[in-house]
Formats: C-alpha cells, structure tokens, sequence
C-alpha cells in the first residue's frame, strides 16, 4: 500500500511520514494550518509555502519546509507534490506516488472558487483519499454571490436600525472570506484579536483584505454606530461581545443549512457558507480524479462510502479515530 | 403563499419574542381573511387533515431528487425533520408562482380523493415551483406539526395587536372545535355574536411550579390548597341540554369518556367546570397507568368502562346559571362549587376535590408529605383572592410537586434527538443491573444542559458498538441518576416496570458501573411505591 492508516494517522512506509497525524511522529507533511490538520509536536513539517506563515504563527518554532503548489518532492522512495484544495490559503491536497501507483489525500477542500484562495485542482490518481464533512444529498450550497448579498442586506438593514452586526466566523479562513465579500462602503467592519492576527499574517504575504478595525479594551463602541464585528463563534455569546449593544448575531458555516443547528445556537441569523465542498461538489471531485478506491474519512462516512459503492467506485470508510462526525468544526 | 413563508422565515430568523409577535402583527394587518384564518388555525394545532402519508412523501422526494430511499432515510436524521429534509434534498426549482396559502391548502385538502398518481403529480408539480424556503413551508403543510417557535399565546397577543382587541377576550374566541372549513375569520373574530358555540371551552388557567419555599407565598391564610392529581385536565361543560368534555389540549373527548354524559342528571344547565379526569376504585383515583389505557381510544371497550371507571374530580367552577365566573376571586368560585357538588351522591360522576386545611406552611409541607399515600403528585396552591386567568400567569396558581423518585442507571442505547437536538445524541435507553446482564427498563430524553449533550455525543461516537438503524448500542460506562413521578408494573415492559415522566437528573460521573442500581431495586420502588 502507498499510504497506511495507522493510530497515528495516515502513514506512508516508502517515505517514512505521516499526513496530518494527530499524535507526534517524526516528519509530518501538513494540509493545511487548521488546528485538527496541524497539530504540535512533530519533528519536521512540510507544507505550502502559502501555508507557512499561520503555521508558523500557530505552532511557533518549528522546523518547517516548505514547497510550491506542484513542486515535487522525493522523500524516501515516494514521489510527493503538494496540490491546490481550495479551501483555505496555502491548503493543499496530497499526491503520493510509489512505484508508479497515485494516491492523493485530499485534505479539506472546497471545488468552487473564491477570492482569495488558489482554485482546487483535481489530480488524476489510482487511489483517493477524501473528506466528506457535508456528504449527504441535504448540504447543497447557495452561490458565493447570492450568500454575500444576503450578509450584506443583513448587516445594511441593522445599521440603518442603529444595531450591531455580531457575525461569528472562524479566525483562519473563513473570518477572511467573509472579508473579501462585505461591502465596506456599509459601515466600519472591526475584528476580534484572534481574527485580526490572522489577517496581519495575510495582508503580510500580499493577500488583499478591507480595511479592519482591531478590538481592543479602549476602542469606543459608540465611535463606530452600525458596525459589522467580525469574531471567533465562541466570543459571540461571551462577554467580549456584551459591548456591542444592541446586536443582530449572525454565523457563516456549512452547517447553517440545517435549522436545528440554527436554533440550538439561538442566533439570529445563519447564513450558509461552507469551506468545504457539498454534496455535488465532492461527488465531482471523485469523479474527477479518475480514482477506482475511494477512502471517505472526516464526516459521515459510513453512508457516504456505501453511496460510493453503489456508484461503482470501491469504498471504504476510513477507520480508526478519523471518524470524525465531528460537527462545527474548524473551517466548517 | 409568498407572505406567510415570509412571515415563518422572518419568526425563524429571530429569538426575540417582540420580533416574532411583531412580525405576526404585520402579517395580520395585511393578509387576506381566508389566509389569516388558516394562519390562525395553523399556530394553534388545527393543521390541515393530512392527505398523503409521510411514507409517500419520502419515496418521491427521493426519486425526484435522483437519490436512492435509504439515502434519503439516512440523511433524516441528521437533519431532524421530514418536512426539512424533503425541502433540502429536492433540486432547484423551474418555475414559480403566486397561489395563496389557502389555495395551496384547497389544493392539498382536494387530493383526499383523488388517486395516487393525482396526489404524486400534484406535489412534484408543487415543489418543482417553490424556492427553499417555500418548500419547508408547504412541506410542513403536509407533514403537519407547525411547530415554529410561536406559541399560541404570542399568536394570540399578535392577533390582539392588529385587531385591536383585548388579548384575553381573543384567547376565548380562539378556544373549541372550530376549523377554517367550518367558520370565517369574520365569524371567529368579529362577529358579536362569538358565543354562538355551545361547546367552546374557557381557556384554562396554568400553574407555575413552586421554585422557593411557600413561606415565601406570606400569609397561609391568603391561599387555598388541593392535591394536584395525576390524571388528565378536563373540563365539563353543560348548555343546551348537552354535555361537552374538553382536555388541556383542546382535543373534544365528550366521547371517550362516556361515565360523564351521567353529570346532567345530577347538574344544572349552564354549569362549566374545571378539574382532573382520573380512574376511580370508589374510593380513590387508580394509578394513571389505568387512565392511560383509555387515552386515544375513541371508544370505550365495556370492559375497560368497568375496569377504570372516570371521574371528574372537580376543583373550580367557571360558569353557573350561564354566567362566567372567571372574574371571581378562587374562595367565592369555590364555595359555590362546593355548594353546587355538596348535595350530590357518590354515584354521581363528578367530585369535589377537596380543599386540605391548614394554618401554617409547616402544616401544609406535612400534607404534602403524604401526597403519595393519597395518590397525588403534589399539592396545588391558589390564592384565594385570584381569578381565573386565561392560560398561564404567574403569581396565583402555584403547583408543588413531591421531590422525584430516583435510580442510576447505566446507558446502553442512544439516538439523535429532532428538531433543535438534531444531530445531538439525546435520546438514551436505561439499564439497570441484574446478575451480569443489564436491563433495560426505561427511555428518557431531557434533563441534560446543552453542553452535557454535546460532551455525551461526542463519547456516544467514539464508543459505538453496534448500529440498528438510527439507535446505536453504546459501551455500558456511563450511569445516569434517573428521576421520575411514577412508577407501575408493565407486562409490555422486559422490566416489567413503565415509569412516569423519566428524565435525566444527573450524570453520576462519580459511579462507576458496578454502582448503578439493580432490577432488585427497581422492583422495591415498585413495591413501594407501584
């Protein structure tokens, strides 16, 4: 086998590494800078070069080599290159060559475009690795477009109310999507300091971010009448968020597609934007590899997987402790 | 349709009570009788009879959205909700339209005879011209269940905001066995004339559960106390040479319990009253588990009429001589009803609740003390000076419970909850120990925090044995302090016992397994308390 599922993660013997593991190994060749993908603690790290600087920012001092998108590396006996997933800057698929055998490890990813990230690529391989975080027929996505003018009409009706605009988003990706789609013209847009650390992180290497307003102890709400706070989702119910008074609490995630989740978070608004790829977009993805086995991991991928069977592809769930399920994760 | 799927997204979209009852008044302001009428009926439980099951349903939904049925079986309960998932799993619409809520329910209400590949055309047709949103709405249409986070109290103080009229006098109105087919919104809401309904109940007044000590209540001398009943809240209403019995929830159960039709020979016309319907040894109610043998069973088998015989154990008086007495202070509604029952047998099938003395609250917490002994649940405590409100307000009705049975019990099953729990493991089945076995005695589905659920949840998908469909068999590790009211032998049961009202009290992280309780135990509660 070219790659193994092994308790650490997965593993690849003709290069001694692993592919985000989850437990310390020695080299560990990471996706993406999410906190489940990449995680403390190994010896030697490789990732995008995109990747790089919030990995570095994450993790702190750590050995870390770094490749282009389709650079390719020789690591032992396996061919690797590192290939765009769309999901966020600097993600990366996998592909892993041995002995003219192709397997690619997806990582996350999303096949729709946005604007900030490299566009997914699909990769020709025998062999496919791949998350199904929203793999039921239920997570379908609106268009980029049409979601970016529902946030904006909400954000532009409760400033024209003298309301805030609390809107929950994770730090590293999804805060910066959100960004590169509000209308600015509205009003300010201020950033909690976890948002605003990873926005520094990608101004710094050229991305092209609004401008953002930092939340400190000092700032005075009142100075900014309408604004739209761009923060972490768990700083939406704390007291951190208790200075924005009134507010409309709004969340961006994949998950928003279900009411249930809508309701049990009691916000206001949710609005569907997902990172990840839905149900046609990952059953495209397959197609498009070309891959005769598939591997879903991350999600629900028992029922995904007999899907796939009875598509015709030769599906196993990943096991171990990649199954996941989990739910309103990092990036989701 | 477009306004009312408006007016659910706009409530859907909000927690805040003044923005749901805001948007529902501007809806009323604006839609025409016919939909306001059916809006009416649909936020309080009237939905439309249902003319294609929900089996049909999932079976077109699936093949219109090219998917196969075990798929779309799957993906239900993550979303936790038919009409939902139905909604989110169809394709992009083709076209649109501009038909009424009421014409899309004349549409529906028209397929009750129509043949299956009628109703099949008609709803692929449907949904392939609505977006979403729509879709949820008249899928709920179908499914019934408009449970949207409005309850018929805001809807009625929404319908007094546009209306103009007072809140209370409304809820009256809105009472009884009406439906959009058998009235107009004139008729239920402006029309004069609005007692022309023989039957229509009162709305019932609700107590709150008593938090504090009653000390807390002042005076002893300013209140009133009954045994609160376990049986069902009823009320007997006699006009017109008829006899009508309503339940809290509005369902019409004059026929199910035919032993009241008997209160005409012994009470006078224009006589409503308000008590607890509960089977009677003669003596004494019967455990609710005999009452619940005769819930939802339209019609009474002979044997079941003499097995658990009903009474209505009566404990207000709303309406004498015709006249509404509601506005009354409880002492003078009650003297009167103790005047109106003192005289009567004790065949006859309506009885006195009756009023337990006591001068100091340290009296009263040693009535309740024997609560138990008398087959109540608790106490009721009620100001003497209060009227009788229209639904629940705090401050005069208070209900005081006996604290709960308890036993730990180990978790062996879980399933994802619905609705707002969906995709949260919040459905468990209990074990107790017997030997080396565990046996399950009891379901329960509340009593956790939010957090709790999501910490058990993500222990339930790492510790999954087996999987049976939507339930899976977790690893045994877990003990659970289980509370519950009641407690009987059930042959239906492998326990052979059914609990009343089981939910979770605490997660006995402290237990380990070989500390939950026994069916040895289990059976000593029933014994004692059975």
């Amino acid at each position: 086998m070219v790659l193994e599922f092994k308790p650490q993660g997965i593993y690849c013997p003709a290069g001694d590494f692993f592919i985000d593991p989850w437990h310390p190994v020695d080299r560990a060749l990471i996706t993406h800078g999410h906190a489940d993908h990449a995680r403390e603690g190994h010896n030697r790290y490789l990732a995008t070069d995109i990747a790089a600087p919030v990995m570095r920012h994450r993790l702190g001092d750590i050995t870390l080599d770094t490749v282009a998108y389709g650079e390719v590396r020789e690591i032992g006996g396996a061919r690797v290159s590192l290939h765009p997933a769309g999901h966020i800057p600097g993600s990366a698929q996998v592909r892993v060559e041995v002995g003219g055998e192709v397997w690619v490890v997806s990582g996350d990813y999303k096949t729709t475009p946005d604007r900030l990230c490299t566009p997914f690529e699909p990769v020709r391989c025998h062999s496919f690795i791949t998350e199904c975080t929203f793999g039921l027929p239920v997570f379908t996505w609106p268009s980029e477009a049409d979601t970016a003018a529902e946030i904006n009409a909400w954000w532009t009706a409760n400033a024209a109310a003298g309301t805030y605009s609390l809107l929950g988003a994770y730090s590293l990706g999804k805060a910066q999507r959100l960004l590169s789609l509000l209308d600015p013209a509205v009003a300010p847009i201020l950033t909690h300091g976890a948002v605003e650390a990873t926005n520094a992180i990608l101004r710094g290497q050229g991305i092209a971010l609004p401008d953002t307003i930092h939340v400190t102890p000092e700032l005075d709400p009142r100075a900014h009448p309408g604004a739209l706070i761009l923060a972490p989702p768990g700083a939406l119910a704390g007291n951190w968020a208790r200075r924005f008074r009134p507010a409309s609490t709004g969340f961006a995630s994949g998950w928003m597609r279900l009411r249930g989740v809508r309701r049990r978070r009691a916000l206001d608004r949710g609005f569907v934007m997902s990172d990840h790829a839905d149900w046609s977009g990952l059953n495209e993805a397959i197609k498009d590899t070309g891959a005769e086995n598939i591997y879903p991991t991350h999600g629900y991928t028992d029922i995904f997987a007999r899907w796939l069977n009875e598509e015709g592809y030769n599906a196993k769930p990943v096991p171990t402790e990649f199954t996941g399920e989990t739910f309103e994760e990092d990036g989701a | 349709m477009k306004a009312f799927t408006d007016l659910y997204t706009a409530i859907d979209q909000t927690t805040k009570t003044t923005a749901k009852t805001k948007a529902l008044a501007a809806y009323f302001d604006t839609a025409p009788d016919t939909d306001k009428l059916w809006t009416i009926a649909l936020f309080s439980s009237r939905r439309p009879k249902r003319t294609i099951t929900t089996t049909k349903l999932r079976v077109w939904a699936a093949e219109r959205a090219g998917i196969p049925l075990w798929l779309f079986e799957e993906s239900y309960p993550i979303v936790g909700d038919l009409a939902e998932t139905i909604a989110l799993t169809l394709p992009p619409n083709s076209r649109t339209h501009n038909a009424s809520l009421t014409a899309w329910i004349e549409t529906l209400r028209a397929l009750d005879h129509a043949d299956e590949d009628t109703r099949k055309a008609t709803v692929l047709d449907a949904w392939d011209q609505m977006g979403a949103a729509e879709r949820l709405v008249f899928n709920k249409l179908l499914t019934g269940g408009f449970r949207v986070g409005i309850s018929r109290k805001l809807m009625t103080r929404a319908l007094a905001q546009a209306t103009g009229q007072d809140e209370a006098a409304l809820a009256h109105r809105l009472m009884g066995d009406w439906t959009p087919e058998t009235t107009t919104y004139h008729a239920l809401i402006e029309a004069q004339d609005a007692a022309a309904s023989l039957s229509r109940p009162y709305p019932f007044c609700l107590a709150y559960g008593l938090e504090q000590a009653p000390e807390a209540l002042g005076e002893p001398s300013e209140w009133r106390a009954e045994w609160k009943w376990d049986g069902i809240r009823g009320q007997l209403i006699l006009r017109g040479g008829e006899h009508f019995v309503w339940s809290r929830g509005e369902d019409l159960m004059t026929d199910r319990f035919p032993e009241l039709a008997r209160a005409r020979d012994f009470l006078p016309d224009g006589t409503v009253i308000d008590g607890e319907i509960v089977a009677w040894d003669g003596a004494a109610p019967l455990p609710f588990n005999d009452l619940q043998k005769r819930i939802g069973r339209k019609t009474v088998p002979k044997k079941l009429l003499k097995d658990a015989p009903v009474i209505l154990l009566a404990y207000d008086l709303l309406e004498e001589d015709g006249e509404d007495l509601r506005a009354r202070p409880f002492a003078d509604r009650r003297a009167r009803l103790d005047t109106l029952l003192g005289t009567l047998p004790g065949t006859a099938p309506v009885h006195s609740s009756p009023l337990i003395p006591f001068k100091t609250w340290g009296n009263l917490a040693e009535s309740r003390a024997r609560a138990r002994d008398n087959r109540a649940e608790g106490l009721m405590i009620k100001s003497a000076a209060g009227p009788y409100h229209a639904g629940r307000k705090k401050g005069d009705w208070w209900k005081w419970k006996l604290d709960p049975l308890t036993i730990d019990a180990v978790m062996i099953y879980a399933q994802q909850g619905h609705g707002r729990r969906a995709n949260l493991f919040t459905d468990f089945t209990f074990a107790v120990r017997h030997g080396n076995d565990l046996v399950p005695f009891t379901k329960a589905y509340s009593g956790l925090t939010d957090a709790e659920f999501r910490q058990i949840t993500a222990w339930v998908r790492k510790n999954t044995l087996q999987r049976f469909g939507p339930v899976r068999q977790v690893r045994p590790e877990h003990v659970f302090e289980i509370a519950f009211e009641g407690i009987h032998a059930s042959p239906r049961h492998k326990s052979g016992v059914a609990l009343r009202f089981p939910r979770m009290k605490r997660w006995r992280h402290d237990k380990p397994l070989d500390e939950a309780n026994t069916l040895d135990d289990l059976n000593a509660i029933l014994a004692q308390y059975g």
